[in-house]
């Protein structure tokens, strides 16, 4: 089943000659073709351009040429922009609009050799964390089709742990990448703020959004990591800082490195089973020679409320380019007003019609100061608690979730309990730092997979990394798969 | 909570954003809940505090003036609702 390779196998069996690119994208196409119809992973794919890549690819490896990824299918997040393919962001408001540029980092995936194809399904926006608020259905979780993927990039965790592509891309801005890598188990990389360019990714929440890779382990996140990093011109958010090589950081050697543990992320909430899967963690890492250190994020219990208005606020002033003028679908009306309110009324769905509704408010004349300014300083605490932190450990380790996926339509009548499920992953975005999901195991009946976080230093991907491929590799979770 | 009385009517049309009666009414109950758990905010006193309103190290970057290659006029508007001779077509605006 070629479908089921990891980038390093895929690559060095395409290397080999031993398989086609075209064997590889068919493999997995025919993999969509058999699950889709019950998983929903996709919006929408191209069979025939994706193998006219992979036929293009043989010809260069043919040929002789090398490049990281040459002639490995990966499936994109339906919020980024691949030119000539759709873009709709999981909303109605986009119409049939189709890209007319790439996003950069499809760009670097593209020159680094590899199939893009597919729109992968997602919250509308970026906006949820179960991917049941996409205009084209929900996604099903492959380990339990009654359970949510999570989200917001729920097709891109689907996608992947089904083996319907060698890895994915998705965007993070409270949890987006890490929440559903952990509840569909694979894994999902949140590279630091400005590591990764955001050009041609659909800004929902412009100071917190992050691209990053879903795979089925942890060498392969290092080696898109190392693709999509690097500073960009047209982001003036992205870093000049040089990009490694992250698969030469995956030593296996972690002895010395100190790893925290917050007191605060113990909480109530938290599932005694994936309690138990952390504490065993813990322990794994301690047998590998890690140093474990309580520490404290005393304003952990703050990020959630912090992050609900400066996400909003940001969402509310990103989403007004949706007014029906320049793309998109457009519902008439007398006057420019009437349209915008009328195309906008029509074409975004109830998350994001809360969200711009919250986020509007709290930019208001009379609430600014009250609402966004002080949750901007709050941010300035949470941050600071973490850049505090990190003086005394080399990365923190907490779960991801406070449970297991949970049903559909569970929580979808409650935005607040809906909201609370993101409350391990959202001050990593706050805090402008890295993190990353790996599986850490699965709970008894029905078995779902749980995963653990690992949140690094800023520009702190190679420890991160490091530290996630040696939990990984002396623990059999990322080898299972689900039965679909 | 006060907080609650968000006059989701008001917001939405700062926010050019339709809505039905049933939608406002839903809003106004479920923003009211989420105000209400953000007013925990408050027990943090940030007086002395900076505020952060990113988290990039980057400062004042600029580009050089120059004028680059850019999108053709026509992809431009390849994905317009409505278009006429190379402009987007708008509602009267000015009589």
């Amino acid at each position: 089943m070629l479908n089921q390779f990891t980038i390093s196998e895929l690559t060095a069996r395409l290397a080999s000659r031993e398989v086609s690119a075209r064997d590889a994208t068919q493999a997995c196409l025919d993999q969509v073709a058999r699950v889709d119809g019950r998983l929903h992973a996709f919006i929408s794919h191209n069979p025939a351009d994706a193998l006219a890549q992979a036929e293009a690819a043989d010809r260069e490896i043919a040929a002789g040429v090398t490049k990281p990824l040459l002639g490995v299918p990966i499936a994109i997040k339906d919020v980024l922009a691949v030119k000539n393919q759709p873009l709709n962001c999981a909303s109605k408001i986009l119409g049939d609009f189709i890209s007319p540029y790439d996003a950069t980092v499809i760009e670097k995936l593209k020159a680094a050799g590899a199939i893009v194809f597919g729109r992968l399904n997602m919250d509308e926006f970026a906006m949820g964390s179960s991917t049941e608020n996409s205009a084209f259905g929900l996604t099903r979780n492959p380990w339990d089709m009654t359970c949510i993927p999570g989200g917001s990039s729920g097709g891109s965790a689907a996608a992947v742990a089904a083996d319907e592509c060698i890895a994915s891309l998705g965007s993070d801005t409270g949890g987006s990448i890490r929440q559903p890598a952990a509840l569909c188990g694979c894994v999902g990389l949140k590279p630091t703020y400005g590591r990764v360019s955001r050009y041609g990714l659909v800004a929902f929440a412009s100071s917190l959004d992050q691209i990053g890779p879903f795979t089925k382990d942890v060498r392969d996140s290092a080696t898109l990591l190392g693709v999509l990093s690097g500073l960009d011109p047209r982001d003036s958010t992205s870093v000049p800082q040089p990009v490694p090589d992250y698969t030469k950081s995956l030593t296996g050697d972690i002895r010395g490195l100190k790893l925290g543990l917050p007191k605060e992320y113990m909480i109530g909430g938290l599932a005694p089973e994936v309690k138990a899967a952390v504490d065993a963690a813990v322990k794994k890492f301690q047998e590998l020679g890690a140093e474990i250190v309580e520490i404290s994020l005393p304003h952990t219990d703050y990020a959630v409320a912090t992050y609900y208005i400066i996400a909003t606020a940001e969402a509310s002033a990103n989403l007004a380019r949706f007014d029906g003028i320049r793309y998109g679908a457009r519902v008439d009306g007398a006057d420019p007003i009437e349209l915008y309110s009328r195309t906008r009324g029509a074409g975004f769905g109830p998350e994001v019609k809360r969200r711009i509704i919250l986020g509007t408010y709290v930019l208001s004349s009379g609430y600014h100061d009250a609402y966004y300014l002080h949750a901007q300083k709050v941010r300035t605490l949470i941050r600071n608690d973490f850049l505090k932190a990190f003086e005394h450990v080399d990365a923190i380790v907490t779960p991801t979730t406070p449970t297991a996926a949970f049903k559909a339509g569970e929580k979808s009548d409650d935005p607040l309990q809906m909201y609370l499920s993101d409350i391990f992953t959202i001050s990593c975005n706050l805090a402008g730092i890295c993190g990353v999901s790996v599986p850490c195991g699965f709970t008894q009946n029905p078995r779902l997979p749980l995963g653990l976080q690992l949140l690094g230093k800023p520009f702190g991907e190679e420890s991160l990394l490091r530290l996630a491929h040696a939990y990984e590799q002396s623990t059999p979770w990322h080898k299972e798969k689900p039965a679909i | 909570m006060a907080s609650a009385e968000i006059d989701v009517k008001y917001v939405a049309h700062l926010a050019r954003l339709a809505l039905t009666p049933e939608e406002e009414k839903k809003l106004s109950a479920q923003l009211g809940n989420i105000l209400g758990y953000i007013e925990k905010l408050r027990e943090l006193d940030v007086s002395s505090v900076e505020p952060t309103a990113h988290a990039t190290p980057m400062v004042n970057v600029t580009r050089a003036d120059e004028i680059r290659p850019s999108l053709p006029h026509e992809e431009a508007l390849r994905n317009a609702p409505k278009q006429a001779g190379g402009l987007f077509v708008v509602p009267k605006i000015v009589e």
